[in-house]
This record gives structure tokens, sequence and C-alpha cells, in this order.
């Protein structure tokens, strides 16, 4: 696998321009003639589409929701960022670039970044031109805040649901090419597998979730915008399809896996109540603007907070970290509250939670300025957990959030396989090894209305694309094995439920590949995944036929794809001898319990090649080279 | 706590459909009342038997997937509140509750609980955007918007597309859905040019997929689980009223 990440020479605040310029146009008349196909109409995914159908080429969606609208990105809350200083408070396309690498733990690649900062202004004007309603001030202009500990305000939002509001804004775009009969979108159809033919993504082969018809759909390029893999962890905030089995088969394919070990545990969750939990619920993290965490000083006590006197409480980030306090960066802010769970301090049934108080912060401004701040956050608590956050504090506990890691991607966006894209959160270009707040919803429109648009032109323009069919025998080969294993699925006829085993792989994973990790819990881990995903093999359960509506049947194929892809996950953890943003290996720490980086050995970015059942993967480094933002050991004391 | 449910199964939009009965053991109050169908489904598949089909994902109240009718209420008896959101312990221990299908007739059932809203998506692409392309918007706050108009276009662009104002509509109207898209939109400057054509073309549209009229039931602003306010509807109507009189006398709908 040769990685070259074809980063335009120049300087860096020069290059996109350049690259814009050097790379070849499709002549407008051709546009029409190439086919494109996008799985996933996220914000990565309907952006991209909408804008290339725009563009004239003849577009094709796929999603397994019921409609466009409703991928995961629709559940962002807290806001998107973007450099428009509008703020003037010293904000820049340099500082965004700057915050976003730092925060990333010096594990992303700066050309890719600045690119992003640049285009984040882009975003805003498209997403108020399509009629996003963003918080706006009294004098008519947008508003910003700050978001995720930064030192300026550029978070735009739509109250506490700004990922709705931009997917609206995408899903409306697109549907306008859909009536323009320049995208052709199929709901409830989920992808199975790309088709290579001559070494280049010609296709994928999908199955539809209502009639169970799988078929293959040939184009000249492949975009895959299918989301992040948090579920691997069974419990996370992640809607409950979001799968990795669209990047896992790519990767069966040959394009490299980057950073697969880089998740992102985020600390203000609603804790798990009980074993029937099916998933977590994020509380944004501007509550922490206002609120204090705590846990008491006495293991196992008993008594309720407000019992609990002032000198018996321990507000723990606050005395660990005296100058950033409650603000401290997503993963510093996890480990800290599991650190004092694990050592017995935790609150709630289960020992696992940390109070996050809102009393002072009543007392000082009074309920309704807090309830104008966080009011529909609160009530979404009290409908979860049935206790009111403005007489007692919230109970919360870190939760698998987000993943960094994904399909490598060069400057273009495109993977090791050519023709295939990956965009959004998909991919793991921009974030390193610890995303900033805000930043996810930035990249995958970023992607999607301003980067592909012009590097598949590129691609489509220098490719060699000779005229095939769905009848190639690469199609034909491709769907077939979809079809076997979607009967080998079904053929099982065990005695273990799809959840039953993937509760296990998720506490297995959480246990050892979570929030903080170890050489020999790892170890154990890459032993135990083999097993389990032989248990599924000969145990588990699949009712119902391939013919119909089989939701059993869906599960089941996205567990056997996490179930190998566990063990790649696990084992990039193992590789990476340092702790950097989302990735603390416990063996990696300074005497204070902080994280220790590596630069000169781990300055880079892991990319895994498949290769073939129970062989064991193989892994390529792509080098990360810092002109701009020189590596410091990061410090919140 | 345990329940008894009266379960609509069928097995697709040809099957003529009926009533299973189900019991729930066993179940935490603080299980979420997706939850407590995961555990029946659970044991029905462990015993081989094919789960209880219904639509969700998200499971926080936003993607408008989740949508059953709860003891004859759409997402159940909670305002302002999706199934998904919807808790055990707002039902009584050894309860019989009853779940049904959205019944109305442009969303023909899938499977069980699963209906295809599609029709809702049709009504979107005949016209619920603003035709502006990539890379031609113009610097963001080169418009200003007041405070109130822009917080008012947001509380109509709260709807989640879920479809139970259409299901709780006696007259299987989906005005509800339509006025807060249209409103959402036309009162934006942004929107505004393309307003009248909007209205005409999301109206004719909603017609044709078959839903019935608004006679003021009310019923959708009660169901609606992000209380979208039927004040919507009659903003719309009277941009309908001047969308067809301009048809009328100029023999098209304004601005097309
Ligand atoms: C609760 C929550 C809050 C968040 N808040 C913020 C925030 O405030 N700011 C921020 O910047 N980020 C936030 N994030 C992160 C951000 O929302 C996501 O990273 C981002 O929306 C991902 O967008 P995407 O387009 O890459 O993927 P998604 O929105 O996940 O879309 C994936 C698409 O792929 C499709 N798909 C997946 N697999 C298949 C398959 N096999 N076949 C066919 N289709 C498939 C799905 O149907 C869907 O259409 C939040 C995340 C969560 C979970
Ligand atoms: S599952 Fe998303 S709104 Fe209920």
């Amino acid at each position: 696998m040769k990685l070259d990440a074809r980063i335009p020479s120049g300087a860096i605040a020069e290059k996109w321009d350049k690259h814009r310029f050097e790379m070849k146009l499709v002549n407008p008349a051709n546009k029409r003639k190439h086919s494109v196909i996008v799985v996933g109409t996220g914000l990565a995914g309907a952006s991209a589409a909408a804008s290339l159908a725009e563009l004239g080429y003849s577009v094709r969606t796929f999603c397994y929701q019921d409609s466009a609208r409703r991928a995961h990105s629709i559940a962002a809350q807290g806001g998107i960022n973007a450099a428009k200083n509008y703020q003037n408070d010293g904000d820049s396309v340099y500082r965004l670039f700057y915050d976003t690498v730092k925060g990333g733990d010096y594990r992303a690649r700066e050309a890719n970044v600045y690119r992003l900062a640049q285009v984040s202004v882009n975003i805003i004007d498209q997403c108020v031109a399509q009629g996003v309603p963003f918080a706006r001030e009294y004098g008519g202009l947008l508003a910003n805040r700050s978001f995720g500990g930064t030192q300026v305000s550029r978070t735009f939002y739509a109250r506490g649901q700004t990922g709705q509001q931009l997917l609206l804004g995408a899903y409306q775009a697109l549907a306008r090419q859909v009536s323009a009969g320049k995208v052709e979108h199929h709901s409830r159809t989920e992808m199975l597998d790309v088709v290579l033919i001559d070494g280049r993504a010609r296709g994928v082969v999908t199955r539809n979730l209502v009639t169970g018809e799988i078929r293959t759909w040939v184009a000249d390029a492949v975009l895959l915008c299918t989301g992040g893999y948090s579920n691997v962890y069974y419990l996370s905030t992640n809607a409950m399809g979001c799968n990795v089995t669209a990047a896992w088969r790519a990767h069966r394919r040959g394009a490299g896996f980057a950073n697969p070990c880089f998740t992102q545990i985020h600390p203000t969750c609603i804790p798990v109540a009980g074993e029937e939990q099916s998933k977590l619920t994020l509380m944004s993290e501007s509550l922490r603007n206002d609120g204090r965490i705590w846990v008491p000083k006495k293991a196992d006590e008993k008594r309720r907070p407000p019992e609990i006197p002032e000198g018996e409480r321990d507000y723990y980030l606050e005395r660990r970290y005296p100058s950033f306090g409650n603000l401290v960066p997503r993963d510093v802010a996890s480990r800290a509250a599991k650190e004092r769970c694990d050592a017995g301090y935790g609150v709630g049934t289960t020992g696992y939670g940390v109070y996050l108080d809102f009393k002072d912060a009543i007392d000082r401004m009074g309920q309704n300025a807090i309830s104008e701040r966080y009011g529909n956050l609160f009530q979404m608590y009290e409908k979860i957990t049935g206790e009111d956050p403005y007489q007692t504090p919230m109970r919360i506990y870190p939760a698998p959030h987000y993943t960094m890691g994904g399909l490598w991607v060069d400057y273009n966006l495109m993977t090791t396989i050519p023709g295939l894209h990956a965009l959004g959160e998909a991919n793991f270009s921009d974030h390193g090894a610890n995303r900033l707040g805000a930043s996810a919803l930035m990249q995958g429109l970023a992607d999607g209305y301003f980067v592909i648009p012009y590097t598949l032109g590129h691609d489509l323009a220098t490719a060699d694309l000779p005229t095939v069919s769905e009848n190639h025998e690469e199609c034909r080969r491709t769907e077939e094995e979809a079809r076997q294993r979607v009967e080998r699925l079904l053929s099982i006829d065990g005695k273990r439920t799809v959840d039953d085993i993937h509760r296990e792989l998720g506490r297995l994973m959480w246990n050892e590949v979570g929030m903080s990790r170890t050489r020999e819990g790892l170890k154990k881990t890459i032993a135990r995944i083999p097993e389990l995903r032989e248990e599924f093999w000969k145990n588990v359960t699949v009712p119902g036929s391939g013919e119909h509506l089989n939701q059993s049947l869906e599960k089941a194929g996205r567990l056997a794809d996490f179930l190998e892809f566990a063990e790649v996950m696990a084992r990039d953890a193992l590789e990476r001898e340092e702790s950097c943003g989302g990735h603390f290996r416990e063996e990696h720490q300074t005497e204070e319990g902080e994280a220790m980086r590596d630069d000169d050995n781990f300055s880079h970015a892991s990319v895994w090649e498949w290769k073939g059942e129970n062989q064991a993967a193989e892994l390529h480094k792509e080098t990360l080279e810092f002109e701009h933002c020189k590596p410091t050991q990061r410090s919140y004391k | 706590m345990r329940f008894t449910l009266k379960v609509w199964r069928q097995n697709g939009p040809g099957d003529s459909g009926r009533f299973v009965e189900y019991a729930a053991e066993d179940i935490s109050s603080d299980s979420s009342f997706l939850e407590m169908l995961d555990r029946v489904n659970e044991s029905l598949e462990a015993e081989g038997e094919e789960p209880i089909v219904f639509d969700h994902d998200c499971r926080e109240g936003i993607c408008g997937a989740c949508s059953m009718m709860i003891d004859g209420y759409a997402h159940g008896p909670e305002r302002g509140t999706t199934a998904c959101q919807l808790h055990m312990r707002h039902f009584k221990d050894g309860q019989t509750i009853t779940l049904e299908p959205w019944r109305v007739r442009p969303f023909p059932v899938v499977r069980d609980l699963m209906v295809d809203r599609s029709a809702f998506d049709r009504i979107i692409e005949s016209g619920g955007y603003v035709s502006v392309n990539t890379g031609s918007a113009p610097e963001a706050n080169l418009i200003p918007i007041p405070k109130d108009i822009a917080d008012d276009a947001f509380d109509s662009a709260t709807c989640i597309g879920c479809g139970a104002c259409a299901a709780s509509c006696p007259n299987g109207s989906a005005m509800l859905f339509v006025s807060a898209k249209v409103h959402h939109l036309n009162s934006l400057p942004q929107g505004e040019p393309e307003s009248l054509k909007r209205t005409a073309e999301m109206v004719m549209r909603m017609d044709e997929e078959g839903f019935g009229n608004c006679t003021n039931h009310g019923e959708c602003e009660v169901a609606c689980p992000k209380e979208i306010s039927m004040r919507n509807i009659s903003r719309m109507n009277r941009d309908f009223v001047r969308s067809s009189l301009l048809a009328r006398v100029f023999g098209s709908n304004g601005n097309s």
C-alpha cells in the first residue's frame, strides 16, 4: 500500500488556491455523462450530492434511514465553528487552523486543517443563504458563542439543534436536485460492498431493506459519507443504526484504515441506568460553562447531594486544573471522572456518575438566566432521568461519542482505492487524536460543499473510465459474496441474540479500548475478539428471511463487521506506545497522571492494510510534518 | 414493572394485519418505551420468532424516525415527547398498552408499526428549499434578520417530519408539516422571493399525495412532539390565497 498524501507544494495559505488552479476540470458538457454514487446523506453526503448535482453530474444517493433527513448529523446540538471573526476577538483562519491542530494533539495533517479553516467561512454564507435559522443578536446579525474551551467566540448555533438545522439545509438542497432529476435517491438501502473493476471503485452492492433485493449499481466514482463507528462500544451517543460496514467493506477491498484507536469519549452524558439501556444521551458541553463538577470526598457516600456539606465535596477538576477548572478539554475531563469513579467516589446507583451542579450558577444569576441558556437540555435530562436539575445536581458520566479515525484519504479526499472517496466522520482527515467541539459539522460540510466538488472533477478528468455495466463479472462476484453472507447469517440458528453479543463486545471495548488502555488489557482483548467472532458465527440467532424487511438481519450484518473492525482498533491502540488526545495508555503518563506524547516515535498517522481473513493487518505510516504548529505538551493546570 | 402489549402485526402492505398480545416482564421504570420494546423483541428473537418492527434511530427525539400510536395517541400520552423519549415511569404497573402504526392513507404500512413516509420527502422536493447553488451565497451578515423573525422561523424549522400530525388528524391532513416548512422559509428574506410559488406547489403536492384538508380540529398541534404551532397553518393559508389570486389574474402563481 502506497500512501501519497498529495499535499500541494507552496506556502500553506496558498496551497488550496494553487491546487484548485492546477487541477483538471471536467468539460461542462461531459459532466452529465459522469455518474457518481454517494453513500450516506448526513451533512457530508447530502452537501456533496447536492453540490455535485448542481455542477451537472448524475448522482445516486443511498441511506439506510427512511429519509435522507434523518441521518445522524441531525442530532448534533452545540454548534459549528467558522473563522468569521464577527466578534473581532482575535480570531482568524490561522487561529482556527492552529487551535484545531493543537486540539488534535498534533496528529493531523496541517495542509488539510488549514484548508478546513479557510473554507469554514463559506459554509456559514452557504447555510444562511439556504435559510438555516442561526441564532441572531438583537441587531439582526449572527450570534456566536465560545465552545469547547477556546478563547474566541467562533461557534455559530441554532439553539440546541444546530445539526438538525444544518442537515435540513443540506437535505433541502438535495431535495431540490432530486426534483430537478439530477439526483436519484434511495432510502432504506444499505451498502454492503464496493465493487472494484481494474483496481478502481466503480460501484456498490446494496440491499434494499424493504424488499431484501441485493443488487449492484455502477458509477465512475464512489463517495463514502457513512459516519463514525462509536457503536463498536454498543452504548454510545450515536444513533442506533450507525455502523462501520461501509468503511470496513471498503477496507477489506483495499482502502487503508487510519488511526482506528482515536475515539472521543464525551465527558457530559447521562450515565447508564441499567442493563436495558440501548443508547446514551449527550448533554451539551456548554453546560460546563456554568455547572461545577464534583463527587463526595467520602467513598460510598449515601447522603443525597444537598445534604453533603461544601467541605465534604471534591471539585476534582478545579482541584487538579486550577487554571482551566471545569473547562478542561473533553479527553481530560472524561479521564478525571473515570479516575474518581474507579477509586470508589462515583455517585448514582451504579457508582459510575459524577455531579454537575448548577446551584452556584442559579444563586448567582437566577433560575431564569439558567433556563434561558440551557432550558431544553434541562428538560431533556428530566425526561430521561425523572430528576429536576434545577433542584438537584445532574449526574453525568463520559460516553463514546465521535471517532477521529476512519478511512485514510489524501488531500483530495481519495482513499487508497482510486475512485473511492471518503468524507465527513467516515474519513480520518482533520481532527488528529482529539476533535474540538463544533468542528465535526464544519468538516462534514467543508468536505461536501467546498472540497469534493473540485477534487472529484480532477479525479474524473484524469481517470481512465471504460464503460462498465452491472453485468460485469466483478459486479456479479461481489454481489454473490454479499448474498452468501446474508444467507450465512440467516442459517446459523443459534441461541444468542445479536444485541446480547453486541453488548459483550461493547463491554470489552469500553473496558479495555475505552478511556484508558493498557498493554496487558489490549493483548487480552486482541485474543478475545476472535473468540467472540467465532461465537457469533456459531451461535447467533437471526430469525426471519432475507426476502423482506428484517431488522435482526440488519443488526447482525453490522455487528459482524464491528467484530472484525474491533480487532484492528485494539491493535492500533496497542501499537501506539504513547498517550495522545483520546488515546490514553496508562504506561505513558506523567507522575501526576497526565498524558505523555511521544513525538519522536509516533508523529504519524497509522494506516492499516487488510491482508485477508484471519491474517494480521499490516501497518503503514504517514509521517506528519509540523511546519507551523510546533508540538508542545498540552497543559491545563 | 410488567405490561401487556397489544401490538399490530402486519407482514406488508398487502397483508391484512392483526393484534397480537405480548407480555413485557421485568421492566425497569427507568427504561424508555423503545427499550421496553427491545426487551420484548429480544425474548422473541431468542425463541426464533421475528421481532416487532418499528422505526427508530437517534432515540433522542430529533431524527423523527420513531412513530407509533400508543394507546391511541401519536407518540403516547405525554405532551411534547417522541416515543423514543417516553419513559416507562409514566405508565402504571400491570397496564395494557395498545400499539398501532400511523394510520393515514399516504403512509402505507411497510411492516408492523413501520410506515412509508416518503410522501413527506416528495412534498419537500416540490418546493421546500431555497434555490441557491453552492458557492453563490453572499456574505452571511449582509442581510440582517431581526432576532424575533429568526427565532420564529427557527421554531417552525424544528419540525422533525415524523408524521404525528397527519396520523392524529381526523382528516389525515399534513397541513402542520407543510405549513411549518413553508413558514420557516417564507418568513426569512432568503426564502421570500420564492414564497408564493413554494406555497402553491407544496400544497398542491400534499393534495396529490392524498392527504386530507384541514378543518381546524387542532389534534395535530396537541400530538406534535415538537409543539409546532397551528399558527403556521393560518399564515400559510394567507400565502396560498395570495398565490391563487395571482395565478388567476396573471396566469402564474406570482414569483415563478
Ligand atoms: C449527540 C451528538 C451531538 C453532536 N454535536 C456536535 C456539535 O455540536 N458540533 C459538531 O461539530 N459535531 C457534533 N457531533 C458530531 C457530528 O454530529 C458528526 O460527526 C457528523 O454529523 C457526522 O456527519 P456525517 O455526514 O459524516 O455522517 P452521518 O450524519 O452519521 O451520516 C451517515 C450517513 O450514512 C448513511 N449510512 C451509514 N452506513 C451506511 C450503509 N452501510 N449503507 C448506506 N448508508 C449508510 C446513513 O444513512 C447516513 O445517511 C455530535 C455528535 C453526536 C452523536
Ligand atoms: S428515534 Fe429519533 S426521534 Fe425518536
